[in-house]
């Protein structure tokens, strides 16, 4: 096939075969993200606005205190992530994330549940004892969720 | 005292940086001749001053000399003295410091040894490497000052965060700025060709054994990132698509591209513009990764700072160095000649492939990881993980591997289908039996499936290029792309072996209680604590038997760390040949149960001995170069010499 090209042709036909290559790679990739991203929800977005049940998306807030319990299983936790205006119940089974604790910020990972709890795959906490910044002590529920918001994405 | 200098080599460093990008640029004009001959001492004299800064920046860390701000933020006395030197530049400002070094001491390399380049296009080189490095001194001194005191000086140190204490990891930043900033060479020399219109395979020559260098690091650099990742994070995931993860990706993509280019370039005069662009886009790739990582932009699991003003100011970086790069290359790429042609049935045309490939995921990763930026300037945030990345860059990879298989056994310039047919078959044979046994008897995914199969092409096709070839007569580049190749295949056996056939379990288990993972019964024996230097643990203890068999013991601790105050799970690796058992320790439950999480994860360490494999042909193919440059360069010698005596 490549013969019936002359040379100069052939190198036309490269470069377009390849423009193509790139252009389709953008469009894919365009198109993929526009289905794939999961959205990020603070609690108070996620009780005026639920996500449908099963879409894969991020809650991210602060494990409120005393909300944190242990089930039968030894294994299986849930606690509720808040901004200071809303709440949401989230179950999650696994080894919790080394900085997970009540009064941290949180990002689960997971889909809403007909039954109006979160259940998280993953939870993220942060790795980084600066990387939140300790001014986080002193700070309003509001402008925790703020923090929340500008910390993880 | 140190810290006085440390500072004082490092301004001295940026004068002499503005000189040798003032006189470098300037000899390519008439009149600018008189400095061209202080560009490479200058150079070599910078590079110097730069390890000196350095080295002041480390002792001030193993002295603990508290009144250097850095040190009281990142150091603490009763700190082991390898993660004190880590402390030096597991942060921001002593990262950054690293980064200078590194590319100061790469232009003195270059000002010591070149001399294969005409003059004008190696002071040219040299121009834009300063000129480059001239940046990040401003970086460094006006906006991230690692000497920087503080009056008085506190009693002790803040200490670094227990996560990031961790041999594996004390030498991983080091590797990938290795690599990162090896790169600034590839453009600096892709500049400089430009400026002097000497777009050659000489120039491709001299670039390519940098750039493989650079790409070892970064190979390295990941493959250890990822291990990390794996054993550190405690997640049994060895790649999370994370941003940060992708800042180290996404050079090394541009990396491989570029080299393989080069050797087009190199070999055949072919693909001039296309190295360039190629070239600038590599080290591009390496600021964006340092604007993603050292800006806070996105914060990631793994993100480290959270400062506006640094982030801004790499981005003028970024935009000066890579927007005058692609200026200078628009204004002159219709003075670069169009190089030697080729028929799409050959080497260079499987190349091409590679390049395009390669390009296409860099561009899709790249897409991925801004995205979440940008829906967030809109107003909303989304999060962009393997549902995307994966099969999206699958599209991409598999024709490239396909294509992989086949291009080391065309000829340059022209070939025919029929001259390779053989080969062809079998290999075809090999990936069709795989993937049939595969679908078969196992029911796994679509993409796990490919994976293996691929492997399997892949494995066999990488030494077909060596076939009917004299073994110890092969030139060592060869070899390394063979092994390589080979370790690609390695690799994406593992990648696709631990998504298809791990196996998990999830226990709060009492003492004495077993459990089944796989081929493995894993027993809980006991629950005890343990102390270490600068923490406390609880470290249970597991006996694991495998297919009933030899019995073996793990050690998962939950540690407490007390400076600063912090928890980590350490997970306990069990590896056998055929995989790794994998256990991390929770925490207790009231009635005295522990949450125990153990992984079987068949043949997962494949993914990081085929990065090493990578990383090994890289090695070779530079031994390869740099020996046969020295040979040639003695061999030139020798003739001058007989030259000389003949004139006597």
């Amino acid at each position: 096939m490549a013969t019936a090209f002359k040379p100069k042709h052939q190198r036309l036909v490269l470069i377009l075969l390849a423009f193509a290559a790139l252009i389709a790679a953008g469009l894919l990739a365009a198109w993929a993200l526009r289905n794939q991203a999961s959205l990020f929800y603070v609690p108070v977005q996620f009780a005026a606005d639920p996500p449908a049940p099963g879409r894969a998306v991020r809650l991210g807030g602060m494990v409120a205190e005393g909300s944190l319990k242990t089930q039968a299983d030894g294994v299986t936790i849930r606690f509720a992530v808040s901004d200071g205006e809303a709440v949401v119940p989230v179950t999650y089974s696994g080894i919790v994330p080394d900085l997970f604790q009540e009064g941290s910020g949180v990002v689960a990972e997971g889909h809403l549940q007909p039954d109006g709890t979160f259940r998280a795959d993953n939870l993220l906490a942060k790795h980084d004892e600066s990387y939140v910044p300790r001014e986080l002590e002193d700070m309003t529920a509001a402008q925790a969720k703020q923090t929340v918001a500008e910390t993880f994405q | 005292m140190i810290a006085n200098f440390g500072l004082a080599a490092l301004w001295l460093a940026a004068a002499l940086a503005a000189l040798q990008c003032l006189a470098g640029f300037a000899a390519l004009r008439g009149e600018g001749q008189a400095l061209a001959g202080v560009v490479r001492p200058v150079a070599v004299v910078q590079g110097a001053l730069c390890i000196a800064a350095f080295a002041a920046l480390l002792l001030a860390f193993v002295w603990s000399d508290l009144s250097v701000a850095l040190v009281a933020q990142n150091s603490h006395s009763a700190k082991p003295l390898i993660f004190k030197l880590a402390g030096a530049w597991g942060n921001h400002e002593g990262s950054m410091l690293m980064w200078v070094s590194i590319m100061a001491v790469a232009g003195g390399l270059i000002a010591l040894v070149e001399r294969r380049l005409p003059e004008p296009t190696i002071l040219a080189t040299l121009g834009a490497q300063a000129f480059v490095g001239l940046g990040f001194y401003a970086f460094l001194l006006f906006s991230s000052n690692p000497f920087e005191r503080l009056d008085p000086a506190p009693a002790q140190g803040m200490g670094l965060n227990p996560l990031l204490q961790d041999v594996g990891l004390a030498f991983h930043p080091p590797t990938l700025y290795l690599g990162y900033v090896g790169l600034s060479v590839a453009f600096s020399f892709a500049v400089g060709a430009l400026l002097t219109r000497q777009v050659t395979p000489e120039f491709a020559r001299v670039m390519r054994p940098w750039v493989l260098g650079a790409w070892i690091f970064l190979t390295i650099g990941i493959t250890a990132g990822s291990y990390w990742a794996y054993y550190e994070l405690g997640w049994g995931g060895w790649w999370f698509w994370d941003p940060v993860e992708n800042a180290s990706l996404m050079p090394w993509l541009a990396g491989t591209a570029l080299l393989h280019s080069a050797s087009v370039l190199a070999s055949r005069d072919a693909l001039r513009a296309w190295t360039i662009v190629l070239g600038v886009i590599a080290f591009s790739m390496s600021m964006v990764g340092t604007f993603l990582v050292r800006s806070g932009i996105l914060t990631s699991v793994h993100a480290f700072a959270v400062d506006p003003e640094r982030g801004t100011f790499i981005l003028a970086l970024l935009a000066i160095y890579i927007g005058g790069a692609l200026a200078l290359f628009a204004v002159r790429a219709g003075t670069v000649a169009e190089g030697e042609r080729f028929a799409l049935m050959s080497r260079e045309g499987a190349l091409v492939v590679n390049n395009v490939a390669l390009s296409a995921i860099l561009g899709i990763v790249l897409l991925g990881t801004l995205y979440p930026l940008v829906t967030e300037a809109l107003g909303f945030r989304v999060s962009v993980g393997p549902p995307y990345f994966n099969p999206v860059s699958a599209v991409f990879a598999i024709p490239m591997l396909l294509v992989l298989t086949v291009g080391p056994l065309l000829r340059w310039r022209r070939d025919r289908f029929e001259r390779v047919r053989g080969p062809v078959i079998l290999i075809g044979i090999v990936l069709v039996a795989v993937l049939a046994a595969v679908a078969f008897f196992y029911g796994i995914g679509l993409l796990p499936m490919l994976g293996i199969a691929l492997a399997a092409g892949i494995a066999v096709a990488s030494f077909m290029p060596l076939r009917g070839r004299s073994l110890r007569r092969l030139p060592l580049p060869v070899w390394g792309m063979a092994i390589s190749h080979f370790g690609i295949a390695v690799a994406l056996f593992g990648m696709a072996a631990d998504s298809a056939f791990t196996q998990e379990r999830l226990i709060a288990a009492g003492v004495g209680q077993a459990t089944e993972v796989g081929p493995w019964q894993v027993r809980l024996d006991s629950v005890r604590p343990v102390a270490g230097p600068n923490w406390t643990a609880i470290e249970g203890r597991l006996l694991a038997q495998y297919q009933g068999g030899a019995v073996y013991e793990l050690t998962p601790q939950a540690r407490s760390f007390w400076a600063p105050a912090q928890e980590t799970n350490e997970s306990a690796l069990l590896t056998r040949w055929n995989g790794q058992l994998y256990a991390v320790l929770g925490e207790e439950a009231e009635d005295g149960r522990w949450q125990l999480r153990v992984w079987w994860k068949p043949f997962v360490t494949f993914i990081w001995y085929g990065g090493l494999l990578i990383a090994l042909g890289g090695v070779l193919a530079l031994i390869g170069r740099v020996t046969g440059d020295l040979r040639r360069r003695f061999a030139r010698r020798k003739i001058a010499a007989r030259h000389v005596d003949a004139m006597a």
